[in-house]
C-alpha cells in the first residue's frame, strides 16, 4: 500500500516541527510516507471566502495528483488542509456538476480512489497497534488533549466522532503513558486567523484555554494543529498579558509527544524550535 | 359497447397550475368508448358531483373516470355518487392527476402529456370494469387500548362510558404514564396527579374496562372489525387476586438501592414494588433483573411476609389471545436521551437534569417531597439555568421539530422555583418563545413579569463545572449579540420529545406507518387526525407527534368516538376487491388444478379447498377457494397461480394489461 503525504504550507514553515516529529516517528515505525510531487496550495481560508470554484480545484489538484502517483491513502496532518481536501473529495463524489466543471478546468480526472487521513486517523491506525513495541519511555506526563474546532470536523465525514466532547487524542495520550486530564476546553476556539490581524483576541481566548488546563493540573498541552499550536504557543506572550500571569506549560504536537516516548532527540522530535521551552523530560 | 364519462378536477390551482387541464380533457374526450368528456374547478364540491350525476343520467354512462387527487383522499365520494346516479360504485375509479402528476412536476408539455397518458390507462381500465359488491363483515365490539397514559385513560373511559367493552393494555407496572410524574401542569398550575389519579381508579373500577398492566401487545392479525390480539401478560411474580398491596413486601425488601424509573433515577426503589404510591393496580411486580432470589437463588424474604401467600417466583409470561373491533395506539413519548449532550455535560455533572427530572423534584410525591434541591448535595439552587430547545430544532441531534411542550414547561419550571425559592434566580435560554393556546401566553407573560423570570433570547454552547459551580455559556443574539456566562447552581434541559424506543417494533406489529422519527403517522394530516393507513386502528396522544396535556385529550377523545362510530354498527361493509379463483362451465368448472399454492403463499391464511359435487354428490373436483372476509386483495395469490386462476376483482390481469397497452400502443 502507498501511503501519501500532503504537508501543506504551514509545515514547511511555521510548524516544521510538526512535520519533523511526524517523519520521524512514521521512519521508526517502517512507514514510508511518499510526499505528493508538485502538490500545491490547499486554499484554506482565503479560497472558501471568495470563490466556491477555487476552494475546491485547488484541493482537487492535489487529489488528482496524489491518484496520478498511485496513492492508497494520503496523509494530511495540517486540520484546515484535511478539512479542505476531504470536504472537496465529498463534493466530487456527490455532485457530478462540480465533478465536471473542476475536471474540465483542470484538465485532470478524479477517481475518488483515495482515503484521505488526518493525523489522529493516521497514528490510529499505522502507529497505535505497534506503540507498545516502539515506546522506550512512557510519556509519563498530566495533559491537555485540545482537539481546537477543525480536527473534529466536517461532520457530513467524521460521523463517528463525538465533537463536542472528542477521546481519540485522549486515548492515544493514555496509551504513550500520559494522564490525559479531564477538561471543558477541547474544542473551544483558539481565535485561529486573528493570530495576524487581532493578537489581543487571540490572547483572550486561547488564554482562557491554557488558563484552564493549567489550572485543572495539565503539564503539557497536545494539540495536533499547526493553528492551534501557533497560537496557544507562539501567542503566549498576549496570553500573558491577557491572564496577567506566566505560564510555562508548553504545547506539544501530538507526534511530538509520541517521538519523545520513542526515545527521540529533542531535534528528531523538533521540540527545541518552540517559543514556550519544552521543560519536560521523557524517564528513560 | 363502453360509455365512459371522464371528469378532469382543477383541484383548485393544485393541478390546473401545472397540467393544460381543458386539453387533457379534449384529449380524452376523443378516446374510444368515451361517451362525455370535461373538466371543473372543485370536482368534489356539490355542483362537481351533480355534474357527474346528471350526466351519468343524461349519457347512459356505463364508467366514470374521475382525474384529480389521490383515491385516498376522494374515492369514496365519487363512488358514492356515481351510486346514487344508479351506476355500480365500482365502475367509477379516480386518476391521481395531483400527487401522481401536477404536484411532481413543473408546468410543461410533457407534464399535461403525462396527465393525459393517466387517463387514457385508466379509460381502458374501466372497460373492463364489472359491478362489484361490498362485503359485509361483522363488527366485534371491542376496543383494544394500547397504553395507559393520560390519552390511553382517556380513550378508554369515553368508550366504555358509550357502554362498549375495551381492554386497556400498559406495559408498566402501573398506569398513568407521564402525566402522573408530573408536578404542576400548566397553564393553570393545578397538580397533575390530583386531577389524574382519580381517572385512573375510574379506569380500574369500570365494569367495562379490563385493565392489563405490565402487558405488551405481541401479535396484531386480522382487519378492521375482527383484529386477532396477542397480549403477553408479562410475569409479575404475583398472585394479583390474592395480594391486597399491603406493602409489606415493599418495606422489607433487601435490595432497595435501585434507581425509580418513575422519579427518573433521582430516587430509589426496592426490587419488588410499586412505582408510586397511587399507582393502578396498587400491587407490586418483581423486577427479575435485581431481585436477589431470581439474581442468586436466595432470598425470599418477600414470600416470607407476605400475609396472603401471594408471592409467585414460578410465575410466567402468559398469552393472552383477545378479538377485537378496534385498536387505539396511545403508547406516548418519550425524552431525548440527554448523554448526546456532550456539551452539556448530562451524566457527568450531576446536576445538570432533564426537564423531566425537574418535574420529580417540583412534585409533592417526589424524592425531595417537592423541594427543589439539586441532586450532587442537596443544597437549594440560588441560580438555575433553563435551556430550551435541547435537540430540539437542531437538525445536527437528528431532531429538526420542534417539541411543543417545552417553552411552557421551561416556563412553568422556573415560575415553580421562584414560587418555593423567593431569593432565587432563574434564567430561561431560548430559541423562540412558542406559546400557541388558550392562555398560554398570557402564563409566559406572567412567569417574565411577576416571576421576573430572565429570559435570553440565545443558545447555549456549553456548561461546565468550575469550583463546584456549573458555568453556563451562551450568547445574547437581542443585546448586541454578546457571548453570556453565567455561574449556576443547577442546570436543566428541555430535551427533545422523541419516540418510544420500541416504537417502530410496535408499528410493524400493527402495519401502521410511522415518520423518519418514528412516530406513528396519521391518514391525513388535516382530515384524519385521528386515522391511521390501517383501518380500525386509531391514534391518541403524543405517540403521534408530541403534544401537550390538553391536545392529548382531544385527540383521545376524538379517536374514542371513532371507535364509537364503528362500533354503532352491527356489520361493516368492506370493499370487494379480493381474490377470486375463477368458475366455469364443465366439465371444465375452473382452470385451478388444486396445487394450492396460492394457499401456501397466502399472507391472512384467506385460501382453503372447495370441493365440486355431481348432483350425487361425489367430488369431481378439489380447487382452491378465497374466503372474501378474511382476504385483504394484496395479490400474492395471483402471482403465484400457475394456471392463472385466481384474479383479483376490480383488478384483474386483464384490466392491468389493458393499462399497459394503452401506454404501449399510444
Amino acid at each position: 500500500m502507498k501511503i501519501g503525504f500532503y504537508p501543506g504550507c504551514s509545515l514547511t514553515g511555521s510548524s516544521r516541527e510538526y512535520n519533523e516529529s511526524l517523519l520521524a516517528v512514521a521512519k521508526v515505525a517502517g512507514i514510508e510516507l511518499c510526499e505528493i510531487n508538485d502538490w500545491n496550495c490547499c486554499g484554506a481560508t482565503a479560497a472558501h471566502n471568495l470563490s466556491r470554484e477555487l476552494s475546491v480545484s485547488l484541493p482537487a489538484r492535489n487529489l488528482a495528483l496524489a491518484e496520478l502517483e498511485e496513492m492508497d491513502e494520503l496523509v494530511v496532518p495540517c486540520a484546515a488542509c484535511y478539512n479542505r481536501l476531504v470536504m472537496t473529495q465529498h463534493e466530487l463524489s456527490e455532485k457530478s456538476e462540480i465533478k465536471a466543471l473542476i475536471e474540465g478546468k483542470l484538465h485532470m480526472t478524479f477517481k475518488n480512489t483515495i482515503r484521505i487521513l488526518n493525523v489522529l486517523q493516521f497514528l490510529e491506525k499505522h502507529i497505535v497497534p505497534h506503540l507498545d513495541e516502539l515506546v522506550k519511555s512512557p510519556f509519563k506526563h498530566d495533559v491537555a488533549c485540545y482537539y481546537g474546532c477543525l480536527l473534529v470536523r466536517p461532520n457530513q465525514i467524521m460521523k463517528d466522532v463525538r465533537f463536542e466532547d472528542p477521546m481519540t487524542m485522549d486515548v492515544i495520550m493514555q496509551k504513550l503513558g500520559a494522564r490525559a486530564i479531564d477538561w471543558p476546553f477541547k474544542t473551544e476556539c483558539c481565535g485561529a486567523g486573528f493570530s495576524v490581524s487581532k493578537t489581543e483576541i487571540v490572547g483572550e481566548l486561547s488564554g482562557k484555554i491554557v488558563r484552564n488546563a493549567v489550572d485543572r493540573g495539565a503539564k503539557a498541552i497536545i494539540v495536533a494543529c499547526p493553528m492551534c499550536h501557533s497560537n496557544l504557543d507562539m501567542r503566549r506572550p498576549a496570553i500573558e498579558s491577557y491572564l496577567h500571569r506566566k505560564i510555562d506549560v508548553p504545547v506539544l504536537y501530538i507526534t511530538q509527544a509520541i517521538a519523545m516516548a520513542m526515545g527521540l532527540s529533542p531535534q528528531q522530535a523538533g521540540t527545541q524550535r518552540h517559543f514556550v521551552p519544552v521543560n519536560l523530560t521523557v524517564n528513560r | 359497447m363502453s360509455k365512459i364519462g371522464v371528469f378532469i378536477c382543477h383541484c383548485g390551482e393544485n393541478i390546473s397550475a401545472t397540467v393544460d387541464v381543458v386539453r387533457v380533457a379534449e384529449a380524452a374526450g376523443k378516446l374510444e368508448g368515451v361517451e362525455f368528456s370535461t373538466d371543473y374547478k372543485y370536482m368534489c364540491s356539490d355542483p362537481g358531483q351533480t355534474l357527474i350525476k346528471q350526466m351519468i343520467k343524461e349519457k347512459g354512462l356505463t364508467g366514470v373516470v374521475v382525474a384529480a387527487c389521490s383515491p385516498r383522499m376522494h374515492e369514496p365520494t365519487f363512488r358514492k355518487a356515481c351510486s346514487s346516479a344508479g351506476l355500480n360504485p365500482y365502475m367509477c375509479e379516480m386518476s391521481n392527476l395531483r400527487e401522481h402528476c401536477s404536484w411532481v412536476h413543473d408546468k410543461s408539455e410533457a407534464t399535461t402529456q403525462k396527465a393525459i397518458d393517466l387517463v387514457r390507462t385508466l379509460v381502458e381500465k374501466v372497460k373492463y370494469d364489472k359491478p362489484l359488491y361490498s362485503i359485509k363483515v361483522p363488527v366485534t365490539k371491542t376496543a383494544l387500548i394500547i397504553g395507559g397514559g393520560i390519552a390511553g385513560i382517556q380513550a378508554s373511559l369515553d368508550i366504555a362510558n358509550a357502554g362498549h367493552q375495551v381492554v386497556l393494555v400498559e406495559k408498566d407496572p402501573s398506569i398513568g404514564g407521564h402525566m402522573s410524574q408530573l408536578s404542576e401542569t400548566f397553564p393553570t398550575l393545578d397538580c397533575s396527579q390530583c386531577i389524574l389519579t382519580p381517572r385512573m381508579v375510574e379506569v380500574a373500577q369500570h365494569p367495562n374496562i379490563k385493565l392489563l398492566t405490565y402487558a405488551e401487545l405481541e401479535k396484531l392479525e386480522g382487519f378492521i372489525g375482527n383484529f386477532k390480539a396477542t397480549i403477553r401478560k408479562k410475569s409479575k411474580s404475583i398472585d394479583e387476586d390474592l395480594c391486597t398491596g399491603c406493602g409489606h413486601c415493599t418495606t422489607k425488601c433487601p435490595t432497595k438501592k435501585i434507581p425509580s424509573e418513575f422519579n427518573t433515577g433521582l430516587g430509589k426503589r426496592t426490587a419488588i414494588y410499586v412505582p408510586f404510591p397511587q399507582a393502578v393496580p396498587n400491587k407490586p411486580v418483581i423486577d427479575k433483573e435485581n431481585c436477589l432470589y431470581y439474581k442468586n437463588g436466595k432470598c425470599k424474604i418477600c414470600e416470607k411476609v407476605c400475609p396472603t401467600g401471594a408471592i409467585r417466583f414460578d410465575q410466567e409470561d402468559e398469552l393472552v389471545e383477545l378479538e377485537v373491533g378496534a385498536v387505539v395506539v396511545a403508547t406516548g413519548f418519550d425524552v431525548m436521551e440527554p448523554s448526546e449532550f456532550s456539551e452539556y455535560g448530562y451524566g457527568k455533572y450531576k446536576d445538570v437534569i432533564t426537564g423531566l427530572q425537574f418535574e420529580r423534584l417540583a412534585s409533592a410525591s417526589g424524592p425531595t417531597l417537592g423541594g427543589i434541591r439539586r441532586p450532587s448535595d442537596g443544597q437549594i439552587p440560588q441560580k438555575i439555568v433553563f435551556v430550551a430547545c435541547a435537540g430540539s430544532r437542531d437538525p445536527s441531534k437528528g431532531k429538526p421539530y420542534c417539541s411543543k411542550i417545552c417553552c411552557m414547561y421551561t416556563a412553568k419550571h422556573a415560575m415553580l422555583y421562584q414560587h418555593k425559592v423567593h431569593h432565587g434566580e432563574s434564567t430561561i435560554f431560548y430559541m423562540d418563545i412558542r406559546a400557541g393556546g388558550k392562555n398560554y401566553e398570557e402564563f409566559v407573560r406572567r412567569a417574565i413579569v411577576e416571576d421576573e423570570v430572565k429570559y435570553i433570547r440565545g443558545r447555549v454552547s456549553k456548561v461546565y463545572e468550575e469550583n463546584g459551580k456549573l458555568i453556563v455559556k451562551g450568547v445574547d443574539t437581542l443585546l448586541n449579540a454578546k457571548p453570556v456566562e453565567i455561574e449556576a447552581d443547577m442546570v436543566v434541559l428541555a430535551t427533545a420529545a422523541v419516540a418510544n424506543s420500541g416504537a417502530e417494533e410496535l408499528a410493524q406489529k400493527m402495519h401502521i406507518s410511522y415518520d423518519a422519527y418514528n412516530f406513528f403517522s396519521e391518514a391525513h394530516p388535516k382530515l384524519k387526525p385521528v386515522e391511521t393507513n390501517t383501518a380500525g386502528i386509531f391514534l391518541a396522544g403524543a405517540c403521534q407527534a408530541p403534544k401537550d396535556i390538553p391536545e392529548t385529550v382531544s385527540q383521545a377523545s376524538g379517536a374514542a368516538a371513532k371507535v364509537a362510530i364503528l362500533f354503532s354498527q352491527d356489520e361493516l361493509s368492506r370493499e370487494p376487491v379480493v381474490a377470486v379463483v375463477n368458475r366455469s362451465a364443465p366439465p371444465l368448472y375452473s382452470t385451478c388444478v388444486g396445487c394450492f399454492m396460492c394457499a401456501t403463499a397466502c399472507p391472512y391464511q384467506a385460501i382453503g379447498e372447495e370441493l365440486i359435487k355431481n348432483r350425487k354428490g361425489e367430488v369431481i373436483k378439489r380447487v382452491a377457494k378465497v374466503n372474501p372476509g378474511l382476504c385483504q386483495g394484496c395479490g400474492t395469490c395471483v402471482a403465484f397461480c400457475r394456471s392463472k386462476s385466481i384474479d383479483i376483482d376490480g383488478y384483474s390481469n386483464e384490466q392491468m394489461y389493458s393499462e399497459v397497452m394503452a401506454l404501449l400502443n399510444d
